[in-house]
């Protein structure tokens, strides 16, 4: 990765207000074969969308604007250079941060799509958690058959990425003959919880025998996934490499009435609260094992971006 | 439709096939929307949903519960957290507003996508409901 310089904003700024697309035109008519390719990805069954005369989903609009494989067409000489200066100065990477469409009337197969579009703005340099690097924004505005259809705003980050050291593995649980049946249980994604034979109590985690009979017989019953926050602590130290404090640490209660600690996420560390609605989901978090953590649900559910 | 009115979730499973179609679906080529081995070399942990697709699944969800009928006018989303295949986004929306005027009812619907690493995308729905049709 080359070494990232600073740019003069004032050279960025010279930017803004040129045309970022000029008289671009989209590779294909709308058409009904690409409508169903997208309500097929998107799992969207909305009959208005599909039959004799479909529309196109509104959402498609910067669709029929895309280069595909072969490149985009009516890209300006400005945008080029914009992107040559930001690549140079070493924000060589891009992510889209923002999209925002305005629909002014239907788009139906057949419809030729035309559109224009200019550089709005240019961040001054931003820090942010991917790497430093400049917003750029630009509006498109996209017309069928001449007639204004829609327009569409995005936002990239241009930015230079941040070296990441490499994490370490987060640590493997020990699995053993009084275990193996509830790491099993993981992999197939299910929650399983002891119960005994002999006073039909349920326990967690697993133990060999009963603590409050001391039967050694045992089924298991699997866990349906809801629970509460019944304690919970937030961690900041020490820092684990495979981790990244702060983070929460629950007991959760499952409806079953037995705890398990786990993560909490889907939420802020610090929005986590006693008495939080949780729902167990399983996670990746090696090549050859997963685990269950719970998920936050309803209010203050979202998470840190 | 009132204001206030929360919208029931909508769970979707992120998988390596949805992130795929996805961006094929929308013409996204880049390397990060269906190339695992590319997309680490850039730094990401595995390929990500590009943003078409999650603008199309936040206008599938409003469509899904206002009907056919319904007009989307305006989509506006931010992305945060990304979607990495194995993850679940649950997609939430709470009416924060309706307009009635000669079109019909007009709603502004926030509506929240979390995954299991934070929020993937916040935005507002601008949504028409013909006058005399469904919810
Ligand atoms: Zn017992």
């Amino acid at each position: 990765m080359n070494a990232v310089r600073d740019i003069a904003y004032e050279e960025l700024k010279a930017f803004e207000g040129r045309a970022a697309a000029e008289a671009g035109l989209g590779k294909d008519p709308v058409n009904a074969p690409m409508i169903r390719h997208w309500c097929e990805a998107m799992g969207d069954t909305n009959p208005a969308y599909a039959g004799a005369d479909p529309v196109a989903p509104p959402t498609m609009l910067q669709a029929w604007t895309m280069g595909g494989l072969s490149g985009h067409q009516g890209r300006s000489e400005a945008y080029d250079d914009l992107f040559a200066l930001l690549d140079g100065a070493g924000y060589t990477a891009v992510v889209a941060t923002d999209c925002e469409q305005e629909y002014v009337r239907e788009l139906r197969p057949g419809d030729e799509i035309t559109f224009d579009a200019v550089i709005e703005s240019v961040s001054e340099r931003k820090t942010t958690k991917l790497g430093a690097g400049h917003f750029v924004t630009t509006r498109m505005d996209v017309r069928a058959g001449g007639e204004p259809a829609g327009t569409h705003r995005f936002r990239i980050l241009k930015y230079a990425p941040v070296r990441r050291t490499p994490k370490g593995e987060r640590p493997r649980p020990v699995i053993n003959r009084d275990n193996a049946g509830f790491w099993e249980g993981v992999a197939a994604h299910r929650l399983l919880i002891q119960r005994c034979d002999g006073c039909g109590g349920l326990r967690f985690p697993w133990l060999p025998g009963c603590n409050a009979c001391g039967s050694p017989e045992w089924d298991t019953v699997e866990a349906s996934g809801e629970g509460t926050v019944f304690s919970y602590v937030v961690m900041h130290h020490p820092p684990f490499p495979a981790f990244d404090p702060p983070y929460a640490v629950g007991l959760v209660e499952l409806a079953e009435g037995v705890r398990i600690v786990s993560n909490i996420i889907g939420v802020p560390h610090d929005k986590v609260r006693i008495g939080m609605p949780v729902r167990l989901v399983f996670q990746r978090v090696a090549e050859e094992w997963e685990l269950p953590l719970f998920r936050a649900l309803g209010d203050g559910a979202g998470g840190e971006v | 439709m009132r204001a206030g009115e929360e919208l029931p979730v909508l769970e979707v499973p992120v998988t390596r096939t949805l992130i795929v179609a996805g961006a094929i679906a929308s013409r996204d080529y880049q390397d990060v929307h269906h190339d695992a081995e590319l997309a680490k070399a850039k730094g990401s942990p595995d390929i990500f949903m590009n943003i078409l697709t999650t603008n199309g699944l936040v206008g599938r969800y409003i469509t899904d519960h206002f009907g056919p009928t319904a007009n989307l006018r305006k989509v506006a989303i931010r992305l945060g957290a990304p979607n990495y295949p194995g993850d679940t986004m649950v997609l939430s929306g709470t009416v924060e507003k309706v307009d009635t005027g000669p079109e019909g009812d007009t709603a502004t619907v926030k509506v929240i996508g979390a995954n299991g690493i934070g929020r993937h995308v916040t935005g507002t729905v601008t949504v028409t409901l013909p006058a005399g049709g469904a919810a």
